[in-house]
This record gives structure tokens, sequence and C-alpha cells, in this order.
């Protein structure tokens, strides 16, 4: 049996697809099986961050409406071969999901593969509801801003009222707080909420903070998940991601600004 | 005295976004998540005959009144009512 978990927001654009693609390709060089589902139906990002676009032939919905085989659509990974990716499809027909045929691909995954990473598409709609139905946990991905904070508390909300856990009476989803693009200079300054400040108010146990990083936007240029950028600090700290998810307890890093060298703060760094 | 002056803004502006951020929401949540638990349907019909008899005597306005039907843990149920007074109506 395969764990399921979603990533997933309400707000869109604060890094599930980023997270996703990490947190899939860590799970895997820890040597599990993994499969990472792009739920976003006619966007389609995934495939890119993950640097498999060219190889697409087959998607999500064309197993669902039976066009092709599961293994036809999977798309192995060429880094680790213990992981798959299902593309999501670029037609508009956000309709073709249904509960049923969803469930029955989840199913059919989850008896060969130990992980199924699903990236939810933003927002409460139809889509997302999709995303988080079936999921045993949920990665809570969040900005440490206002609207990001109050969209993660109504999917918590969604979580545990419109799952398959919540209607089957089952034990509830396992929700994680992912913190990202945290800034920790911008909350020393008493600009931006702190780590702190958002556990107070989502109450859920915090998974991992990502710090605001360089290293991502190269690592979406290059195709290459930020986690294989060692030297990163988000490459790190998506790191320590996988730790916990696996246990392990590990201490939270990147939570304070790097001191500024002598100089920089005498020349107006 | 301008070098204080930015000091001490700099300082005022350190006590207000963050903080007043976290304000606001802590507000704004545990009000989505109160009206996320369903309320009894005869809730809002009861709000309304409450105020009605309320405002025979008292001026009360919509912000100064609230009603929260809160489950306690096991089969208690509480009905709370918040009605604020301003000065002179209290006296
Ligand atoms: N830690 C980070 N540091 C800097 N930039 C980041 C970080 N995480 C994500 N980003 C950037 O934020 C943007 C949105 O990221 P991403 O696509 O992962 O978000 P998303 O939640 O999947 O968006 P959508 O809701 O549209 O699916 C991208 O440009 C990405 O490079
Ligand atoms: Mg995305």
């Amino acid at each position: 049996m395969a764990r399921i978990i979603v990533v997933t927001s309400g707000k869109g654009g604060v890094g599930k697809t980023t997270s996703s693609a990490a947190i899939g390709l860590g799970l895997a060089l820890k040597g599990h099986k993994v499969v990472l589902i792009d739920f976003d139906i006619g966007l389609r990002n995934l495939d890119l961050i993950m640097g498999c676009e060219r190889r697409v032939v087959y998607d999500f919905v064309n197993v669902i409406n039976g066009e092709a085989s599961l293994n036809q659509a999977l798309i192995k990974d060429k880094r680790v071969s213990s992981l798959s990716i299902l593309p999501a499809s670029q037609t508009r027909d956000k309709d073709a999901l249904t509960k049923e045929s969803v469930g029955k691909v989840l199913d059919e995954l989850s008896q060969s593969y130990d992980y199924i990473i699903c990236d939810s598409p933003a927002g409460i709609e139809a889509g997302a509801m999709m995303a988080l139905y079936f999921a045993d946990e949920a990665i809570v991905t969040t900005n440490p801003e206002v609207s990001s904070v109050r969209d993660s508390d109504r999917i918590l909300g969604m979580l545990a009222s419109r799952s398959r856990r919540a209607e089957q009476g089952l034990e509830p989803i396992k929700e994680h707080l992912l913190l990202t693009r945290y800034s920790p200079k911008r909350v020393a300054e008493g600009e931006m909420l702190s780590v702190e400040d958002v556990e107070d108010i989502l109450s859920i146990p915090l998974l991992g903070v990502i710090p605001e990083s360089q290293a991502v936007l190269k690592a979406s240029n290059a195709g290459e998940p930020v986690i294989l950028d060692t030297e990163s600090d988000a490459g790190q700290a998506y790191q320590d991601v996988i730790e916990r998810l696996l246990g392990e307890t590990v201490d939270f890093r990147f939570l304070v600004a790097e001191k500024k060298g002598i100089f920089s703060r005498m020349f107006g760094g | 005295m301008a070098l204080l002056d930015y000091f001490s803004r700099k300082k005022e502006k350190q006590v207000s976004t963050a903080s007043k951020a976290k304000e606001r929401l802590q507000i704004i949540v545990a009000h989505e998540r109160n009206s996320r638990h369903k309320q009894p349907d005869y809730l809002p019909q009861l709000t309304e005959d409450i105020l009605k008899v309320l405002r025979k005597y008292i001026k009360v306005s919509d912000e100064s009144f609230s009603i929260n039907l809160d489950k306690k843990d096991g089969d208690l149920n509480v009905l709370e009512l918040n009605i604020e007074l301003h000065d002179e109506q209290a006296s």
C-alpha cells in the first residue's frame, strides 16, 4: 500500500509544484518507489520542473479515458529509476477526472509504488478537491503572507470535511505545514510573518521551512528539481523535509538571516 | 535628530506590519472556522428574534452582538450570547 500525499495550498503560485518535484525526487533518491501525479489539468507544469516535458506521449486524462495504459503514460525519470511521472493533459476538459476513475488509477499505482505524490492545482474548486480526495497525508504549502495563510486554513477545512477519509469516517488526513519562500531577514525586520506566527494560526505540525532562494529559479530553468542542488539552501531545506517525512527528527535550518560581514554593514549592504 | 527619527521610525515599523498581519489572520481564521462548523437551522431566526427583543430596550448594532453555539467535550452544548453595551446604556 502506497502513502498517498497531496501537495496543496489553496492560493496559487506558492511553490506546490516546486515542492512536489523536490519531495518526489528526494524520496526516490532514498530508494523508495515514487510516482508523481500532476493534477493540474490544462496547465501541466510538473513535467517542465522535472525536465521530462519532451518525453510526454500520453497523460493522466488519456489513462482515465482508457486511451492509454498506465504503463504507456508513466514517464520513468532518467536520474532515478524508482521515480515515475504521470503528466497532466493540456486539454481544457477539467471534468475528465471523476472520483471513481481517479480512485481506480490510484489503486493500481498503490500496488507497485511506496509513495504517490499528488501535485494539486490552485484554488478550492473541483480540481483541487480531486487531488486531495484520496490523500492519506497533506503537505499544506504556505507562504508567510496573509492571503496564503488564510487559504491554507480553508484547505485544512476541506481536508477535514471533503476527503475520502472524512466521508468514510476513517482516521483523518495527516497534515503537514510546509512554509516556503521564507525570508528570515524580512522576518527580523518585522515585515514578514515568522514561522511561529504561521504555526500559531494554522496549528498543524511543521514539516519544513524552505527559504526564498535563487536556486529555485535556476533549478526550474534547468529542469532539475532543486533538491539536486545540494549546495543550495533550498536544496538542503528540502533534504531535511525528506528526512522528516521518513520519521527522522532534524533541526530546522535557515531560520535566521546570515550575519552580514563588517564591511557590508559599514558600507551599506 | 534626523538620525533619531530614522531609528524610531524603523522601530515603529518593526512592531507594525507582521504583527498586524498576524492579528488580522487570527481574527479572520477564527471567524471562518466558526462558520465552517455547521450551525443548527434555527440559529439565524433565533438571532433575529433575540435582536428584536433587545432593541425594544437598548441600542444594539450588528457588530456589538454575537451568538454562538459551541460544542464542548461530550454532549454538552453551550449557547453563548455576547452583547456589547455602550457607556450611556450600561448605567
Ligand atoms: N523557495 C523559493 N524561492 C524562490 N522562488 C520560489 C520558491 N518556491 C517557489 N518559487 C517560485 O515561485 C513560482 C511558483 O512556484 P510553483 O510553480 O512551484 O508554485 P505552485 O504553487 O505550483 O503554482 P500553481 O498554483 O500555479 O500551480 C515559481 O516561479 C517558482 O520558481
Ligand atoms: Mg503548480
